[in-house]
């Protein structure tokens, strides 16, 4: 390709010489005027890749040349021709939006009437002109990214490098940067967008997917969608229970890959397979299918050789009973002196049901979950689980739910068993309790290999499981989840809700903040929380039916947030 | 070495970084604790809370067999300012207090006392110390001997017998008469403070910037080396000059130190030591990456060994000679040095220079390390 910006030509980073490398035996290039985007789940080398290219990083062998400059040796001449926004945008919190502009642009020398006018037309691209002088930590994380995206837009790049732009920041902001991206290529500014969001490489013109430092696909990503042609169907309509279903399905050696999406089963075929009959996949005669337009997350998984297949036979313990609707919130309301950060929100969760809310960073989920939990006294409210009131009894309570922090609350320096052990002791199990609540989880969770390792240590996957075990290990009938497989790559995540899946077959009632939308595609209601209040509950189909016309005739969950986001606002006018 | 640092420097940029951190210096609350309340802290903490001056020790006078001339002696120990006088006849009834902490020592006169003393014998006077306390002990003894003396002359004077006093000592303390030991704590804590401000504001400030990711965007601009450090120096040494204010006004007007030097000299030499504690603080961010990390970095290398090495707590000379080698390279112990002497000497240029000179090689190798560690890259 003759108009190549980036070059890299066998690159290999490592940093450790005994750890495997960062990135490995990568060969690809980078066009300009158009969106190049960098795929793939946490930890696959996104983010070394970008540094890399930025001229922050050296290579350990191979050769990255980004707009004819080595990255090795001229950085110098490569600063002068690229923009780059790292995570979390790179601003100075405790300047002003106008100050952390400037302070760009002396460094990017650009005075005078170029600047007045590139600070013009940037506010103006950005609709930032009205809060030039707020701090950049007071701005919200949509308007952080435009701002981080303008100081990176400064001096009229070359290429533009962005890693991870769409993290934490609302789906509408996501749109608005999108759009705003690609009027850059239209001027012919080459883009490079990092993201674990697998739906956003088809906005991309290319991709370059990554696993593991290597790059799985590289191209079009709609050749690679389009190899996927007729072998994702949809059961849908009266399928009876969908989590049966889904794991009868997946027995069949036909059947690649298979989640919920909403109250249908998604499921795809092997290369060249047909699809079973219904009986075969123990699907009553009444389930509607449908052939279902192929998403690029169906051909990830199909690359890397589908869903792992394993039967999960979770002892649950006792089948939680009582109360019809073990979780409950009736118009809970935080103020943080005059900031309403949760605003009336109620919602009742029912017996064996996943329950998801939904909202950008900074709308308010945090703190409704952390007034769930019984962390945060609400200013007004009530809320209880399993019947028991969270501000009332809140040890009681509390000991009625498992929880599971985004970042999986282990002791890195402890072995797998040692964890169990102090969580089941948390607890306030002990002697025979424990030891059966230990082998309970042990079993369930295919601990046992790696009982003596470092939980430090364990492969993303078996972190998560040992995250769950800690958290249910003393069988509480209800379990909240924070975030639990964002930016996860799609096979963990399969995996991991596989386990809530075989939970909630038995009773648990389970609870999901969450801000991303594939993850709500596994509950069977949602509630999506926005600024500070509860604009709409319901389940995933049903929000997309409120939002579904003439031009978007199959709304996606993204879409249904979006539209329903707005027509609050149109209310609220 | 990136090439971007053998462009040249540009001023702009580095204007560009200095307005920009000291905007962030004036809004962050957590510099100005560092640069204005510590040190009011530090320097009341040292003016007023530690002072080696024994004043109120108290004593336990046994007096076994009372006499005129030991009610004499008892009276001219009670009317110094230094002692808390507790009588009785007995020692043992002070056994119990002694061991408790509650008296500093004991005098014990014996029961032929008087008769001794009519003879010119030696007296029978006793000293018991409680030694766990070696400096309140050394002190105690010294005042007790003191006014044993001062008793003696005064009696011979009394009775006319002027050939009894054999020595006649007339000590005579120069540059701090009174022996407060608030005349050279005071100028050492301001090195603490100095040492303090530039090492830990610093280290950070810079390692704030890893913590926030905002480095990886500056380090994608045309920002060098040393301009990056040069944005960095200046507020904070601005700051630390404003630190530098609010010790000299305090030490001359709230704990009214004489000064015998110069300002000028007190101003420059300030100046010198406050780089070499910079440099040291710029080489500490270097390496740490958190801000956690970097206030942990500067508390071991810069507090700890300005507090115990630098002469101004503890007499070097007394040291063991491996700890007198370490000190010799601890910056703090030569700007203690020069500081006592501009307070309470004068600009005596035997000290001055040499101090000087040190401080100024210190500096050109720490900044030299700082330059050749501070990565342009993020690996």
């Amino acid at each position: 390709m003759s108009d190549a910006l980036v070059v890299i030509d066998r690159l290999v980073k490592r940093f450790a010489e005994t750890s495997p490398p960062a990135i490995d035996d990568l060969t690809a290039s980078i066009a300009s005027g158009r969106v190049t985007g960098l795929v793939g789940p946490d930890g696959a080398g996104k983010t070394t890749l970008m540094r890399l290219m930025a001229g922050l990083m050296t290579p350990s062998q191979g050769s990255v040349v980004v707009c004819g400059f080595n990255v090795a040796d001229q950085t110098a001449q490569l600063h002068e021709a690229i923009g780059y926004m790292p995570q979390r945008f790179g601003l100075y919190e405790d300047l002003s939006v106008l100050e952390n502009l400037t302070l760009y642009a002396d460094l990017r020398g650009v005075i005078g009437a170029q600047r007045r006018s590139t600070f013009e037309k940037l506010l103006a691209f950005t609709d930032l002109a009205r809060f030039t002088g707020r701090l950049a930590g007071d701005l919200s994380g949509g308007m952080k990214q435009k701002l981080g995206l303008a100081c990176a837009m400064l001096k009229s790049p070359r290429l533009l490098l962005l890693d991870e732009p769409s993290v934490g920041v609302d789906p509408i902001s996501r749109r608005e940067l999108w759009r705003m991206v690609y009027q850059l290529i239209a001027d012919g500014v080459g883009v490079v967008w990092s993201t674990s969001y697998l739906d956003e490489a088809e906005n991309c013109a290319d991709v370059i997917v990554l696993n593991a430092g290597r790059a799985l696909f590289q191209g079009d990503p709609k050749a690679m969608t389009a190899d996927m042609a007729g072998r994702v169907f949809l059961l849908r309509g009266d399928i009876g229970d969908k989590r049966a279903l889904l794991k009868n399905a997946l027995k069949r050696h036909e059947i690649i890959d298979g989640v919920m999406q909403g109250a249908s089963v998604r499921l795809v075929v092997g290369e060249g397979l047909a699809l079973p009959s219904k009986a075969d996949l123990g699907a009553p005669d009444s389930a509607d299918v449908v052939n279902a337009q192929p998403r690029f997350e169906d051909a990830f998984v199909a690359m890397l050789g589908g869903q792992p297949k394993r039967t999960l036979t979770l002892d649950a313990g006792t089948k939680p009973t009582g109360t019809p609707t073990p979780v409950q919130a009736v118009a809970l309301t935080k103020r943080f002196g005059t900031f309403t950060a949760a605003n009336n929100i109620s919602f009742e969760i029912r017996r064996g049901e996943i329950f998801g809310l939904l909202g950008p960073n900074g709308a308010g989920k945090s703190t409704t979950f952390k007034m769930m939990c019984g962390l945060l006294r609400p200013t007004s409210g009530k809320a209880s689980v399993d019947g028991l009131d969270l501000y009332a009894a809140p040890a009681a309570a509390r000991g009625r739910l498992g929880y599971m922090a985004q970042k999986f609350s282990l002791y890195g320096d402890l072995s797998v068993l040692q964890n169990l052990n102090f969580f089941a002791g948390a607890y306030g199990l002990g002697g025979a309790r424990r030891q059966t609540a230990t082998q309970r989880v042990i079993a369930a969770f295919d601990l046992e290999p790696h009982l003596g390792a470092n939980a430090g240590g364990l492969p993303l996957g078996f972190k998560q499981r040992l995250a769950l075990a800690c958290a249910i290990m003393h069988e509480p009938p209800v379990l909240f989840l924070d975030e639990p497989t964002s930016g996860v790559d799609p096979l963990t995540r399969r995996e991991f809700w596989s386990f809530i899946n075989a939970m909630v077959a038995t009773g648990t009632t389970v609870m999901v903040t969450t801000h991303f939308m594939d993850e709500a595609e596994y509950c069977d209601r949602v509630a999506l929380i926005y600024r500070g209040a509860c604009i709409a509950i319901g389940t995933p189909e049903a929000l997309q039916d409120k939002v579904r016309s003439a031009e978007l005739p199959n709304p996606t969950l993204e879409d249904a947030f979006i539209g329903l986001v707005q027509s609050h606002e149109g209310d609220a006018e | 070495m990136s090439a971007s640092t053998s462009k040249g420097l540009s001023l702009r940029r580095i204007r560009a970084l200095v307005i920009k951190e000291s905007l962030q210096v004036l809004r962050d609350p957590s510099s100005l604790v560092v640069g204005f309340l510590l040190p009011a802290l530090l320097l009341l903490l040292f003016g007023f809370g530690i002072s080696f001056d024994a004043t109120r020790v108290s004593v336990g006078l046994v007096i076994e067999k009372p006499s005129p001339e030991t009610a004499w002696f008892a009276t001219s120990l009670s009317n110094t300012p230094f002692f808390n006088v507790r009588q009785a006849s007995d020692g043992l009834a002070f056994v119990d207090d002694l061991a408790a902490g509650r008296l500093n020592g004991l005098v014990k006169l014996s029961g032929d006392f008087a008769e001794r003393l009519a003879r010119g014998d030696t007296a029978g006077i006793q000293l018991i110390t409680d030694g766990s306390d070696p400096n309140t002990a050394s002190l105690l003894s010294g005042y007790v001997q003191g006014a044993w003396s001062s008793w003696l002359q005064q009696r011979a004077l009394t009775k006319g017998d002027v050939a009894k006093t054999t020595i006649d000592m007339n000590p005579r303390y120069w540059y701090n008469p009174e022996l407060e030991s608030r005349r050279f704590l005071v100028p050492g804590s301001i090195a603490l403070i100095q040492m303090m401000i530039g090492s830990l504001l610093t280290a950070l400030v810079v390692s704030r910037e890893w913590e926030r990711g905002t480095i990886e965007a500056l380090l994608a601009t045309p920002v060098g080396t040393v301009e990056f450090i040069i944005g960095k120096l200046v507020p904070n040494f601005a700051l630390g000059l404003c630190a530098m204010a609010v010790c000299i006004l305090a030490a001359l007007f709230v704990f009214q130190i004489p000064l015998r030097g110069s300002l000028l000299a007190l101003i420059g030499f300030t100046s010198i030591f406050l780089i070499v504690a910079l440099s040291i603080g710029l080489l500490i961010s270097t390496v740490a990456r958190t801000q956690f990390i970097a206030s942990q970095m500067a508390l071991l290398v810069a507090f700890m060994p300005g507090l115990y090495f630098s002469g101004f707590l503890f007499e070097v000379a007394s040291m063991p000679a491996p700890l007198r080698a370490f000190s010799a390279i601890v910056p703090a112990s030569y700007y203690v040095r020069g500081l006592q002497t501009i307070f309470l000497v004068g600009d005596l240029p035997s000290v001055l220079v040499p101090c000087t000179a040190i401080l100024v090689f210190m500096s050109v190798v720490l900044f030299t390390l700082t330059g050749f560690n501070t990565r342009q890259r993020l690996d």
